[in-house]
């Protein structure tokens, strides 16, 4: 009886939940004798003293995606606009070679917590509870398509030592911030921050907020990398609540894809990259821009590039979807 | 006994749930004074996504993440930045559905206890978000004569609050001239609205981050929402303001 009277009143929340809360709270109270009574007045004291830490939204569920930013299926080989990269994380980007992606070792390289947001695919959200109090421990969004998943803690446990077990999908803690749930993500392995093969390091930390409106939900992310960013790369993706559950997929599992262990890591040499100039040529875009230059995520840029970009001429061949201009190389 | 020691529970619970209030408990407070998070200030574009659709003009031709309709088709198509220019429609890609989305500054005021006043250097554009407590009022008067629509039409705003604190700003905006989503000429007509929330978010390390979620809906030239969410860091002044006018061509 005790244990369900505490457990009612640790369900800190909203006015209307915590009135519910002290009327059951009340109700099992008025059964009770002495000390029960002075247990569940000692609870209700620190529940309303500790203030509310709830829910703000519901999280759960199916959250497909609304493709109308930037997507990782857009992207071609040395695209890097939009982001502001060191001079070691371009080096390494144009040191990419896409077969990299046929080696045991890497395949799931790419595939790190920031992909939920930079892949195209949907959030399936679950929470798991902690039985004796029914507060959430933590929210799980499932793996699909070689995306590990993600577990979002929210029991306040410490992170780990610095040197403990890095993995693809790091460690993520969360905890609700006004109307946001704010989370923030360590202890990644190293990966890429696009799937071209910008890289992201192991020393590389996340934050995320996620926002409700209406059934809009709403992620923002944002990767701060001492090695290789010199200012953030900030990725905003909205998803729209599903009424069918997403389709669950299996996380990545490496396998034999050609290159056996041992075999070298394929790679471009510096300046050797031969993909270096055909983002570029193929919109009249900046070259600074395409390499990932800071100033170029600034309206100061657009200013100075002004006299000297050319409008690309229509598309009028091969134009795909939308008049989306996705060139074919010329092979 | 049971029974009062209950009741007592009951009002410890009420009562430490209810905020005090003012004195003056009649009069609702002002937006101003009610706002529960502080977006004032001026607010640069970071320009890290569909950098390739803000930054620079895309091709004519491209709507690309846009869910156009079929009868968006002809005037996407159609484009002519000289003919808008020439007609005095150089700001159709500064108007409410796209403004967010251009880069430049966002500078941020209170105009009175219940107007939120945004201007962008970007276009030299000026939206009026209005709270409801205020002169909405005195211009819905009987028969009053609709206004004509403009490019950043008539924007109603409320705040949304998170039960423990903070909040967002919500915003739905009518009556626009109809415009451009994209440079290139991707169209929205007069029927469009666009609802949108504002949030604040740390930076970490480096200040404040404005979250803009937008969502055009468009019975016209859309086949469904356009959703899209720039964000903006906040300056510590408005010494980098630098207003330039509406072009056709960029």
């Amino acid at each position: 009886m005790l244990i369900h009277l505490v457990a009612l009143v640790r369900q800190v929340g909203p006015l209307a939940d915590r009135l519910f809360s002290a009327a059951l709270a009340a109700r099992e109270a008025s059964r009770l004798g002495e000390g029960g009574r002075r247990a569940a007045l000692a609870a209700l004291i620190v529940l309303f003293a500790a203030g509310p830490a709830a829910a703000q939204f519901e999280f759960t569920g199916s959250w497909a995606p609304i493709a109308s930013e930037d997507v990782q299926n857009d992207s071609v080989p040395v695209d890097f606009l939009g982001l502001a990269l060191t001079d070691e994380g371009r080096s390494r980007a144009l040191a990419y070679d896409e077969s990299q992606k046929a080696m045991i070792e890497r395949q799931c390289q790419g595939w790190g917590a920031s992909y939920s947001v930079l892949g195209p695919f949907g959030l399936r959200v679950s929470t798991q509870t902690d039985p004796a109090t029914n507060r959430v421990v933590s929210y799980t969004i499932d793996a699909w398509e070689d995306w590990n998943g993600m577990t979002i803690w929210m029991d306040g446990r410490p992170r780990p030592s610095v040197y403990a077990l890095h993995t693809q999908e790091g460690f993520t803690t969360g905890r609700w911030e006004g109307t946001a749930l704010a989370a923030r993500t360590t202890h990644m392995k190293i990966g890429w921050i696009r799937k071209t093969g910008v890289p992201l390091s192991d020393e590389a930390t996340l934050d995320w907020r996620f926002v409700r409106h209406d059934d809009v939900l709403t992620v923002l992310m944002i990767a701060s990398d001492p090695l290789y960013l010199v200012e953030p790369a900030i990725v905003s993706k909205s998803f729209r609540l599903s009424p069918r559950p997403l389709d669950y997929r299996m996380p990545c599992a490496p396998g034999f894809e050609g290159r056996e262990p041992g075999d070298s890591v394929p790679h471009f040499p510096p300046d050797k990259n031969p993909f270096a100039n055909e983002f570029v040529e193929f919109y009249n875009l900046p070259r600074e821009a395409v390499m990932g230059y800071t100033e170029t995520l600034y309206p100061e840029y657009r200013k100075k590039i002004r006299g000297t970009y050319k409008q690309p001429a229509p598309c009028s061949d091969s134009c795909g979807q939308a008049g989306n201009f996705v060139r074919r190389r010329a092979n | 006994m049971n029974r009062a020691f209950a009741s007592l529970l009951l009002i410890l619970a009420v009562s430490a749930g209810l905020k005090p209030r003012p004195a003056s408990a009649q009069t609702p407070p002002s937006a101003r004074d009610a706002a529960p998070i502080d977006i004032t200030g001026t607010w640069v574009s970071y320009v890290t996504e569909n950098w390739r659709y803000r930054m620079v003009t895309p091709p004519k031709g491209e709507y690309r993440r846009i869910p156009s309709s079929p009868a968006a088709l002809p005037l996407i198509n159609g484009w002519d930045p000289a003919a808008d220019e020439k007609a005095g429609n150089q700001c159709k890609s500064y108007g409410a559905a796209a403004i967010m989305n251009v880069p430049g500054r966002l500078r941020i005021t209170w105009q009175d206890a219940n107007t939120l006043r945004v201007d962008t250097d970007a276009g030299t554009q000026t939206r009026r978000f209005q709270f409801a407590a205020a002169p909405k009022r005195e211009g819905a008067k009987a028969g009053a004569k609709a206004a004509a629509p403009t490019w950043q039409g008539e924007s109603s705003a409320r705040w949304e609050r998170g039960t423990s604190g903070g909040g967002s700003l919500r915003v739905a905006t009518s009556n626009l001239r109809a415009g451009y989503l994209r440079k290139n000429g991707v169209p929205y007509s007069e029927r469009a609205t666009v609802t949108e929330h504002f949030d604040v978010a740390p930076l970490p390390g480096r200040g404040q981050l404005l979250l803009v979620t937008s969502v055009v809906e468009d019975p016209v030239y859309l086949t469904g929402p356009l959703v899209t969410s720039p964000h903006f860091k906040k300056e510590p002044d408005g010494s980098k303001w630098d207003p330039t006018p509406c072009s056709s061509t960029w």
